[in-house]
């Protein structure tokens, strides 16, 4: 069993949001960059647990970025996987960036590729479904749970107000989400294993963009609470029906 | 050149998401003076003609039943042959579970620029820009689509659903080749009377406030009172008091809903960047020094086994229930 795991930086979630040159830039100065914590907690973890049942499974790790994401990744191999890829190229758009991990994936002819469902800054959710696609392989989305039984791999995916199951061979593409795994923390002797565990820096290969980032714009600040006291629910049901109409 | 709504269903039954969808298209196809159409796969039970009251004049029938099952492969080369023989230059799908699934494949197979995400109406003065919500919800980006076609896959509860006031569409049977699915669907499973989260208007929320999972049953109790989906905090998911796909919040899901009430919820920021796009949020916490107050458009200090019933009593007295 080969897998891929599809890393990308993203702010810590407490980083503040703020932009530069006009609303056309995320303010970078100060933000501390974080492993997505869907990649991190759910897609590598799944993988994790996959190579634990399996030792004999392969886990690699592919991101695409400049050299500043090297510690990002140099901590996803702190919680495991055997060696890293980093595709040196900037992040133009999802579909961009997706033609350089099919072209990774390509060479390794993985079993299983997995992805977190979105990034918690672009929140685009399309790297795994265009990967799939550019590979020619079935796509799985929001896949809450994972197993394995032969090439056969048993999944659960969300779907509006429950869940559905599906069964697929292997190779697929899946986007993992919560309920994959339990998020873990790096210990000391993964960490210093990270160290050396290989890190390929790996060039671009030609690819389009289809779309741009023309600017940013914060929601407007809201205009202040209305505080109803406590020993008065009913001036509180009251507003919600008759100011806010939403009740 | 058309505007193509993907309509998608579930066990045959049109989902919220597809109205939005469809309503997105027809208000986007009259701003560039064209027409909406839209397509369906798979059987449905739902009147697929009564469509047209949303403003559609044409659909496109693919009634393989193959395609009453996701498999997303499959959909997206079905919508693609679709949108090719209807000559669309732009697509909508819903940016809900379905959407996710399709728009990306589809994407790639027609080299169509895709912003999905979407919280308004595309700027098409100077270009073509989607403005979609990122940072989980705590700002907005405006994205230019340069391809030739374009998708737009709409955030659920960003767009008003709207008839249109026109007959049935017409109903046009399209014989696509549909490939054997990879993705076998062995169950669906749905909690049967309930409201959807993301699809949810109203949503009645609790955090570690609530000091156990015995104590839900006041909050279920107002969220069926008021026709709400039930949601949590993250610790609240993770201590397995209530289950994960309850947990909203920066790494949950994230959600619009007309009225969230929160009750006993600190107000955490990566609780805030998955709800702050409700429209009127309620904040229901003993501690006035509680972040949310901050993000809240009505608040009670005050402890929720107090307050709680009684806003209980209250909605039941506005509903008429005894
Ligand atoms: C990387 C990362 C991602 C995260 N993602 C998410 C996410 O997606 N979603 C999320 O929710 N959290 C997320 N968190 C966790 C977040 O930081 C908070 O820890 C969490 O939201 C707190 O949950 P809570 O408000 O239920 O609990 P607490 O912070 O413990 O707050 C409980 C609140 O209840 C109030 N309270 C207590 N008793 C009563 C009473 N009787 N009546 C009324 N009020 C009462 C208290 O005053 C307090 O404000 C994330 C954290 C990290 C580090």
């Amino acid at each position: 069993m080969k897998i891929l795991v599809c890393i990308s930086k993203s702010p810590d979630t407490t980083a503040k949001i703020a932009f530069t040159d006009n609303n056309t830039k995320f303010a970078t100065d100060g933000v501390q960059w974080i492993i997505n914590p869907y990649d991190e907690w759910y897609a590598l973890v799944k993988a994790i647990e996959i190579k634990e049942k399996d030792p004999s499974a392969v886990i690699h790790l592919v991101t695409v970025g400049g050299a500043d994401v090297e510690p990002v990744i140099r901590k996803a191999l702190a919680l495991g996987g055997d060696e890293a890829i980093r595709i040196n190229a900037d992040t133009p758009d999802s579909y961009y960036v997706a033609c350089q991990i099919a072209e990774t994936a390509k060479q390794g002819s993985y079993d299983l590729v997995l992805a977190g469902k979105e990034t918690i800054d672009h929140n685009s959710a399309s790297i795994g479904g265009m990967l799939a696609e550019l590979l020619e392989l079935p796509y799985v989305s929001l896949a809450t749970k994972l197993e394995l039984n032969g090439n056969t791999v048993l999944i659960t995916r969300e779907i509006e107000g429950g869940e559905e199951s599906c069964e697929v061979n292997t190779p697929v593409v899946v986007s993992c989400q919560k309920g994959m795994a339990e998020a873990r923390i790096p210990n000391m002797r993964g960490i210093m294993a990270a160290r050396t565990k290989p890190l390929k820096v790996v060039e671009p290969v030609a690819a389009d963009s289809f779309t741009g980032i023309v600017s940013f714009e914060l929601p407007p600040a809201k205009a202040g609470v209305k505080l109803i006291p406590a020993d008065n629910p009913a001036e509180l049901v009251r507003v919600l029906h008759e100011e806010a109409k939403v009740i | 050149m058309s505007v193509l709504a993907f309509i998608d269903q579930s066990e045959g039954q049109v989902k919220k998401g597809a109205y939005e969808a469809l309503s997105y298209a027809v208000k986007l196809a009259s701003q560039l003076g064209t027409t909406a159409e839209a397509v369906v796969l798979g059987k449905l039970t739902d009147d697929i003609a009564a469509l047209g009251k949303y403003g559609v004049k044409k659909i496109y029938h693919v009634a393989d039943e193959q395609l009453n099952h996701l498999d997303a492969q499959v959909f997206a080369d079905v919508i693609a042959q679709v949108a090719r023989a209807a000559g669309a230059k732009i697509i909508v799908l819903s940016n809900n579970s379905d959407g996710k699934a399709i728009a990306p494949g589809l994407s790639v197979k027609l080299k169509a620029g895709l912003v999905s995400g979407a919280v308004a109406l595309p700027d098409t003065g100077n270009g073509f820009t989607v403005k979609k919500s990122v940072f989980s919800g705590k700002a907005f980006a405006h994205v230019a689509i340069k391809t030739d076609i374009k998708i737009i896959a709409l955030n659920p509860n960003s767009f008003s659903i709207t008839e249109a006031g026109g007959g049935n569409a017409e109903v046009s049977a399209f014989a696509a080749a549909v490939n054997t699915p990879k993705v076998k669907v062995t169950a669906v499973n749905k909690v049967k009377g309930d409201v959807p989260l993301g699809e949810a208007e109203v949503v009645v929320s609790g955090g570690r406030g609530l000091k156990g999972p015995e104590n839900w049953g006041m909050i279920e109790e107002l969220a069926k009172l008021l026709g709400a989906a039930t949601a949590c905090s993250r610790p609240v998911a993770d201590t397995h008091w209530r289950p994960h796909h309850e947990h909203v919040g920066q790494t949950g899901l994230a959600i619009a809903p007309n009225l969230y009430i929160a009750i006993g919820i600190s107000g955490a920021i990566q609780h805030l960047a998955g709800v702050n796009r409700s429209k009127t949020i309620v904040v229901i916490n003993k501690d006035p020094e509680a972040p949310f107050f901050k993000a809240a458009d009505y608040g009670i200090v005050g402890d929720a086994f107090e307050v709680v019933p009684g806003i209980i009593e209250e909605v039941k007295k506005l509903k008429g229930v005894a």
